[in-house]
């Protein structure tokens, strides 16, 4: 008997075990992906292709059945005008929002990334504690502010003798929920552009600095090119989650009665789903606005990809 | 779209760049560039210290006083609403924690598992695997609700706490980081090391694997923890029976009732206040982890 014999049996059982190792690792995670993430996309494909045909008077058992129709919903949807309005409404509110945050998010870094600015740690904590607060805790908080009777903003307005207009109505309260999620979103995504600014290696502008080169010029020539990706990300996630807005205005619609169940396209498909039943026609809702989602966001990917990755890539 | 997501390892925590050229003009100080940031430090803590004050007020000071104004209410205050149907305040809170605590404990769990296997193993459909979950990133997750909430009705699983909780435990990002923190932390030679000593697969994850990860793992728990503390819609689609609403479901719910009642508010004021301190406290105690480099391996390509 020699040692080598066991050894080499236990090694080949152990190359066995290994080879199924990495399955193992990923079982649970696909599993979940495939229950929770994979099966309801494609439930709810299905459905969008699907319709409830009432025969007689709808009533008993049998008198609704469910039957194939084809893509009758996607017109619908598509042709519905509070749909279309929703898109609209959160295409400007997207337009207000998303350059506004990450314009703030960039200037911020920046700031926060010069040794000239005085207070930094308490204004990065400050500025990326909104991140810890919930949209719909936010929206509550901002609500309160935007009340007149409670908002500190109409007192002082109110002393000064300003008319200053309810925010919480029409042509305003775009604006309001904007701020909402500007408020939420400006601190994360300035923590992102940050720690990219952190990666810089300082030779990269020490010379330009030595040379005379102003800051303003150094973060215009060299940092906000460096950080050219992180912004495109965080333009991309900020888009994806602007389309689909819901917790702030669904918390500010009882403030209010500007607010219609349709304001949001993912107001409408929880209204379709839920008050009107017709989860075929919210199915293609859901459907329309994902596709538009992964058309935006790969669209995007392409067209700055080239300019934004050329150099690394090539 | 994978070839700026497939991103080489990324430094954890990135290291501060040496402070070369401590002198010059560049360490002037501005008052500008500290006052542009100071105010907006001021716009987000406004909210925070609004709910601080106004938390204090009785119902009737709310509309009466100048808001900035602190009173001495906010015992009573948080008597009254310990008090609201036998203190469902704080079963919210409760089931809060229990949502995104447990909920993105799992999830790391699954999430660490996934990201190893991708990152340290060779495999037939790794690519594939690994190309649709990045895909998965992509897609809006509120989208799902619907017919996840549809799915579970078939199997009875809806208004119940695992209707909230299973959603919560996948999630597509939390393996992309997993998998860049083990290709960044777990080095091959010590794995094969571990392998010719004849430990098991399972024994080198848990003893050698995790504890090198577990600084990026603490993200990955705070990721999630935030999503799903965050997610509005899921709950409030799953759940009927208050009594397993989350904070956020619950005083929404409660903000909705004070449109008629306004004594109301000052519940929802103080639940409001009560309900992010867990939440701050979180944060600032976990500060450093918040190293959020989303593209730190495409500048480095």
């Amino acid at each position: 008997m020699t040692v080598q014999t066991p050894t080499r049996s236990r090694r080949a059982v152990r190359r066995k075990s290994g080879r199924f190792a990495p399955y193992v690792y990923l079982a649970p995670a696909m599993t979940l992906f495939t229950l929770f993430l994979a099966l309801p996309i494609g439930y709810a494909i299905y459905l969008s292709f699907r319709s409830v045909k009432v025969s007689g008077l709808g009533l008993g058992k049998g008198a609704r059945t469910e039957v194939w129709a084809g893509f009758s919903n996607y017109s619908r949807a598509l042709t519905d005008p509070d749909f279309i309005a929703s898109v609209i409404r959160v295409g400007i509110y997207g337009l207000i929002l998303v350059p506004t945050m990450l314009g703030l998010a960039l200037l911020f870094a920046l700031l926060l990334d010069s040794r000239r600015t005085r207070g930094r740690g308490f204004s990065r904590v400050s500025i990326f504690l909104p991140y810890a607060v919930p949209a719909v805790i936010a929206s509550l908080l901002w609500g309160f502010l935007y009340l007149p009777r409670v908002s500190p903003f109409y007192y002082v307005f109110d002393k000064l003798g300003w008319d200053v207009p309810d925010v919480l109505s029409s042509p305003w309260i775009i604006f309001a929920i904007a701020n909402i999620g500007l408020w939420g979103g400006v601190g994360f995504n300035m923590i992102v552009i940050y720690t990219a600014l952190k990666a810089i290696p300082s030779e990269l502008y020490e010379a330009a600095r030595l040379d005379g080169a102003s800051e303003v010029a150094i973060a215009w020539r060299i940092k906000i090119p460096v950080v050219m990706p992180s912004l495109i990300l965080t333009f991309l996630f900020s888009m994806i989650a602007t389309l689909q807005v819901f917790a702030e205005p669904m918390t500010l619609k009882p403030l209010t009665n500007t607010i219609s169940s349709t304001w949001s396209p993912l107001m409408k498909v929880y209204r379709d789903a839920f008050t009107r039943d017709d989860i075929y026609s919210a199915a293609a809702t859901s459907v329309i606005i994902a596709v538009a989602t992964f058309a935006l966001s790969f669209g995007f990917l392409r067209l700055v990809q080239r300019r934004a990755f050329s150099q690394e890539n090539s | 779209m994978t070839s700026t997501l497939t991103l080489t390892p990324v430094k954890n925590p990135p290291k501060l760049r040496a402070t070369t050229g401590a002198t010059g003009p560049s360490n002037k100080r501005s008052t500008m560039s500290t006052l542009v940031l100071l105010v907006g430090a001021l716009y987000c803590l406004l909210p925070v210290a609004w709910v601080l004050i106004a938390s204090t007020k009785s119902a009737g000071e709310l509309f009466s006083t100048f808001t900035f104004a602190p009173s001495s209410h906010l015992w009573e205050n948080i008597q009254d609403l310990s008090a609201y149907r036998g203190g469902l305040f704080w079963r919210w809170m409760a089931n809060t924690a229990l949502y995104a605590g447990v909920g993105a404990l799992l999830s790391v769990i699954v999430s660490a598992m996934a990201g190893y296997g991708l990152a340290k193993f060779t495999f037939v459909g790794k690519k594939a695997i690994f190309n649709i979950i990045l895909a998965g990133v992509l897609v809006p997750g509120v989208i799902l609700a619907i017919p996840q909430y549809l799915l579970l009705a078939q199997v009875g699983l809806t208004n119940t706490y695992w209707s909230v909780l299973l959603p919560s435990i996948i999630s597509p990002y939390g393996i992309y980081l997993a998998r860049i923190y083990a290709a960044a932390s777990v080095p091959d030679d010590v794995l094969e090391a571990a392998r010719t000593d004849g430990a098991s697969e399972a024994r080198i994850f848990t003893r050698i694997s995790v504890p090198m990860m577990v600084p990026g793992l603490v993200t990955v728990f705070l990721f999630q923890f935030v999503a799903i503390w965050n997610n509005y819609m899921l709950p409030f689609i799953m759940l009927g029976n208050d009594r397993l609403f989350p904070i956020t479901v619950g005083l929404s719910g409660l903000l909705n009732q004070g449109a008629s009642q306004p004594a109301m508010y000052t519940a929802v004021i103080t639940g409001a206040l009560l309900s992010i301190i867990p939440l701050i406290a979180l944060f600032l105690l976990l500060q450093r982890y918040w190293q959020v480099d989303l593209a730190a391996g495409a500048v480095k390509a």
